[in-house]
């Protein structure tokens, strides 16, 4: 398990919100990964600046790449594509479109004072 | 799942036969029915069959008569889950077990399996000689089934209800069902048992094959039937000089008549295999080593052979049955009645070894339904087996061989192309309307068109039919059977098209299963698609309703910069994963700027957003460009020197340069601050754009060249990298009519004349090889550069998304495209000449780009929060001196929650 260095500007208060970075580290229609209790996060804002957390771990390749996936839309969903083969993940609820008997986690994500926050309880 | 046996599932059509308690009264040994709840999330289908199916969960009517009825069982059972047993794990077993579990069978499923591995893909075992491994071809098991390999089953009790197998293991069920299947059929001939002499059955035959094949000259495969054929391939791909002994007139006669036989032997024997017809075996003699040496025909002719393989057919594995007392039939076969079930109430029989009114079936399609409706019944429901069809399509030997149908009829017509091998004949009634029947070898394009007409009135004269390749506006009737393996016909196809929104092949597959099995039906899936008006669309995407090529006409005569500027005027939602890549590409190739700048960023796909290629454990390759294949030794030692500091793998490519494997996001741009310090670029090997332009070394070293291929290659390769297109590019210098750079399998491909160079294009080594069409000979370089720059910028205008200049040119049509590009004939080509000056003055490295700039920079972590973090998940293991990824094995990753 990696340890976070220390100079990452890990806050915590209440129940389980981690900073991971400022709001305009993200670009919009991109995603990134954060690295929150050894667990990955694929972290996504969209064309209108809503953020949506998601776990990175591709389930059906098993690699951790989700973050690099393009975001876009089916329908009315905002959706990720998986950099790996192609299968497109609701952002909303982590299912799989292509395949709902797979999903991949979803988790809590909100802005406080600029900075992006996770919770991952 | 088979819509046929999902129909006849619905919870009104209670036949009342053995069905299983309901789930609420599962109390003891009911694990496994919970472990195989717990883990059906990870199997799709599982779930999917679980919704789709209204009478999965059983009613209490039918409990009930489970219990009162049928099974007879007392307290004690009553209140225990059904435990199922299969004798038998092929792929009929495996069917039978796959679609129990898909439909929420709730009781207990052991499967007793004699050979020492799971059950595999018998259709597919010639490739395991191939090369694929007994893994590629085995059927998964659904979770929460036992299934005890290497267990041979001796005795059924039926009384007891316990079935014994060889090492005294004792399996008490409620429901047995037996797919014992076949075993080969070895005819009486002396010298049968010598060393030397094999079946083609199973994968431990295949083995013991090979290994005496390594010290052997020739082989002879007794029977020239489809599996002989087939065992005779696999001699061949051995090494062996074959011999296929038929005792029939002709090959294939089960499948072909003796004129459709005389044009496979054709084919069968240009491949260098010897055949002999009419012919039987009189004996099988050994040499001194008492191995198999030689088979003597009744002529007193002696084949020299070391390996014998018997292909002379298959006796159903009925001995069990026929020791416990179950009916068979005369000839073998256990006897089945419409629902599968044996003399034994509780006993159903499936597969090769199950004989339904008189008949035995060998083929996959009818053995798979023989599963479902076994399944079927077992869940309570009335599905029925129905006489098969026995139509059969494969490719043996590279041959297409065919048949369906009838083999005689009142009048028969007969196509024969003696030049190309192809013999097609129709069997239609006495007023020559109705088909009945039809035989294709050498191109069985009938069997697909055709095929659903047996037994209606055909759509024109057979003689027509036949000449111009079958009814070109296809109307199939909806009873019609598109999928004979999987029991799917045209109506079904057609409701899920239109009920479900389907537009691929794809989506028909995993809706209706048709096309899954042997999928030769899937050309008529697909003409099925563009009858019901789906692929008539050219939309690239639910977000725009143009194709490529209208899309790039859009962007350029309006002068969109800007992705959003483009969905929001033309388009609808926010874009996808389709249409984003390919708008970003149209914009760079129309020049705007560098790949990463502002919003073009977030349009690129994960190769073009970090410039370099994925693999799969989530690392990078690093790829940069050695221009025509030529390098210092200088350049050399310093990709050496990366690679070795860096902990890259090194594997020189097929386009004449090296891939640097397994850079982690955050060392990209330290490994191409080095690579660009000494002089290298981006290759664009993550791109749809130019990759390489190979060459051989030319007029100046070797002594035949005709001119300098290198030099040329070199010219061209600078001129076009970094240009955008519908898909990548490759091209290839050759400086004589040798050939050394394989130019004819390029996109653009070079041969110098003594005059000056020939260009080739359309040409594809890839799934489709295609040789390149020569377009221009005898050209001059700056007139060969001139029509290069109008063909590429015409192609990059108007192909469709990821279509190689091959397929283009195709649809095209080359003659189009030299009046466009030879001739001008749409006066458009001083407008290519100039879009590809402006690529040309355009071009900047784009990974030197994004090293002098910091905001591009800061995108390069693994971690936003971490910058300097590399990803844990990333580790190497040591394979021949270098690294290779250590890749996370998915059942463990799988079985973990689905979300938090």
């Amino acid at each position: 398990m990696t340890v976070l260095s220390e100079d990452l500007r890990v806050s915590r208060e209440g129940a389980g919100w981690t900073r991971i970075c400022a709001y305009t580290d993200l670009l919009p229609e991109r995603g990134v990964c954060a690295l929150v209790d050894g667990r990955q996060i694929a972290v996504f804002r969209t064309f209108d600046g809503s953020l949506y957390a998601v776990g990175n771990r591709d389930p059906f390749s098993g690699a951790f790449v989700l973050s690099r996936g393009i975001v876009g839309s089916r329908g009315d969903e905002p959706t990720v594509s998986s950099p790996m083969h192609k299968q497109v993940f609701s952002l909303v609820s982590g299912e799989c479109l292509d395949d709902p008997a797979v999903a991949v986690p979803t988790y809590g994500i909100r802005v406080a004072d600029d900075a992006v926050e996770v919770n991952v309880l | 799942m088979n819509p046929e046996a999902r129909r006849t599932a619905a919870p009104e059509t209670d036949a009342g036969v053995p069905a299983v308690p309901a789930p609420e009264e599962k109390t003891t040994g009911n694990e496994t029915a919970e472990t195989r709840s717990a883990t059906t999330p990870e199997t799709g289908r599982a779930v999917r069959g679980v919704n789709e199916e209204g009478s999965a969960t059983v009613t209490p009517e039918r409990r009930a008569d489970a219990v009162s009825g049928v099974f007879r069982v007392n307290e004690e059972a009553s209140a225990t889950v059904t435990r199922l047993v299969v004798v038998g794990h092929g792929p009929t077993a495996s069917r039978l077990v796959e679609t129990l579990t898909g439909r929420g069978f709730a009781g207990t499923i052991t499967v007793l399996g004699e050979e020492p591995r799971p059950a595999y893909d018998r259709v597919a075992l010639t490739s395991y000689l191939a090369g694929k491994s007994a893994e590629d071809l085995t059927y998964p098991v659904p979770e929460g089934v036992t299934l005890r390999l290497g267990a041979r089953v001796t005795g059924i009790d039926r009384e007891a209800r316990v079935v014994t197998t060889a090492d005294g293991h004792a399996e008490p069920y409620d429901v047995l069902v037996l797919a014992t299947g076949s075993s080969a059929f070895v005819p009486p001939v002396p010298g049968r048992e010598l060393e030397g002499c094999f079946v083609y059955r199973t994968i431990d035959d295949l083995d013991a094959i090979r290994e005496a094949s390594q010290d052997a000259v020739s082989g002879v495969v007794i029977g020239g039937g489809l599996l002989g054929l087939e065992a005779a391939d696999a001699l061949r791909g051995l090494g062996l000089a074959t011999h296929v002994v038929e005792m029939g007139g002709w090959l294939m006669p089960r499948q072909v008549d003796e004129g459709g036989g005389a044009v496979l032997r054709g084919h069968v024997e240009s491949l260098g295999l010897n055949v002999h017809t009419g012919a039987g075996v009189r004996e099988i003699v050994a040499g001194p080593d008492g191995r198999v040496n030689g088979l003597v025909k009744p002529d007193g002719e002696t084949i020299e052979t070391q390996v014998v393989v018997f292909s002379a057919g298959v006796r159903p594995r009925d001995e069990l049955a026929r020791s416990s007392g179950l009916d068979v039939g005369e000839r073998g076969g256990i006897v089945v009645d419409d629902g599968m079930r044996t003399s034994d109430p509780a006993i159903y029989a499936v597969g090769e070894c199950a004989l339904h009114e008189g008949m035995v079936y060998g083929l996959v399609g009818p053995c798979f339904t023989m599963a479902e409706v076994a399944a079927d019944r077992i869940l309570g429901g009335g599905a029925a087996f129905a006489r098969a069809d026995m139509s059969t399509k494969l490719k043996l030997l590279g041959v297409e061989v065919a048949q369906f149908g009838a083999m005689d009829g009142a009048l028969d017509v007969t196509f024969m192309d003696p030049v190309t091998g192809v013999y097609q004949k129709l069997f239609v009634s006495d007023d020559a309307r109705t088909l009945l029947g039809g035989i294709c070898v050498g191109d069985a394009a009938p069997y697909n068109t055709l095929k659903p007409f047996v037994g209606r009135e055909l759509p024109g004269s057979p003689g027509e039919l036949l000449f111009t390749g079958g009814p070109s506006n296809m109307d199939l009737p909806d009873d019609a059977q598109v999928c004979s393996c999987n029991n799917v016909t045209k109506g079904q196809i057609c409701s899920a098209i239109a009920d479900k929104g389907l537009t691929d092949v794809a989506g028909i597959k995993s809706c209706t299963r048709a096309g899954t099995a042997c999928g030769s039906c899937v050309p008529m899936l697909k003409q099925i698609l563009i009858k019901s008006g789906v692929e008539v669309s050219k939309a690239l995407c639910e977000h725009f309703a143009y194709s490529r090529a209208e899309l790039f006409d859009i962007v350029r005569v309006r002068g969109i910069t800007t992705f959003s500027q483009l969905i929001a005027e033309h388009g609808t939602g926010r874009g996808c994963d389709v249409c984003k890549p390919t708008v970003a590409s149209i914009l760079a190739s129309l020049g705007n700027g560098h790949i990463l700048d502002g919003e073009q960023a977030a349009l690129q796909d994960t190769n073009d957003h970090f410039l370099a290629n994925i693999q799969r454990n989530g690392t990078y390759s690093v790829v940069p460009r050695i221009p025509g294949g030529e390098i210092t030794p200088d350049k050399l030692i310093v990709i050496g020197e990366v690679a070795r500091d860096f902990g890259l793998y090194t594997k020189i490519t097929g386009g004449q340069r090296i891939d640097l494997f397994g850079a982690r996001v955050e060392q990209l741009p330290l490994i191409w601050k080095r690579l660009v310090d000494a002089g290298f670029e981006s290759g664009h090997a993550y791109g749809k754009a130019l990759r390489t332009v190979k060459s051989c070394v030319g007029s100046t070293w070797c002594r035949y060249g005709v001119q300098d291929s290198v030099g040329l290659a070199i010219a061209l390769e600078l001129r076009y990298r970094g240009l955008r297109s519908p898909h990548k590019l490759k091209s290839a210098v050759s400086g004589c009519a040798r050939e050394c750079a394989e130019a004819r399998g390029k996109d653009f491909g070079i041969i110098a004349t003594e005059q000056g160079w020939n260009l080739y294009v359309g040409g594809n080594g890839g799934f489709t090889p295609r040789h390149a069409d020569l377009f221009a000979s005898d050209l001059p370089t700056d007139e060969l550069i001139r029509i290069i720059d109008r063909f590429l910028m015409f192609y990059i205008r108007t192909a469709d998304r990821l279509q190689r200049t091959s397929v283009w040119l195709e649809n095209q049509g080359l003659d189009y495209v030299k009046e466009v590009i030879l001739e001008d004939s749409l006066g458009i080509c001083a407008e290519l000449e100039a879009q590809m000056e402006r690529h040309v003055a355009g071009y900047a490295d784009e990974w030197r780009a994004v090293l002098d700039d910091s905001e591009r920079l800061r995108r390069f972590v693994s971690f936003v929060n971490a910058p300097g973090t590399p990803d844990p998940s990333i580790s190497f293991e040591p394979e021949r001196d270098q690294v290779k990824p250590v890749l996370i094995p998915l059942e463990t990753l799988r079985l973990e929650p689905a979300r938090s």
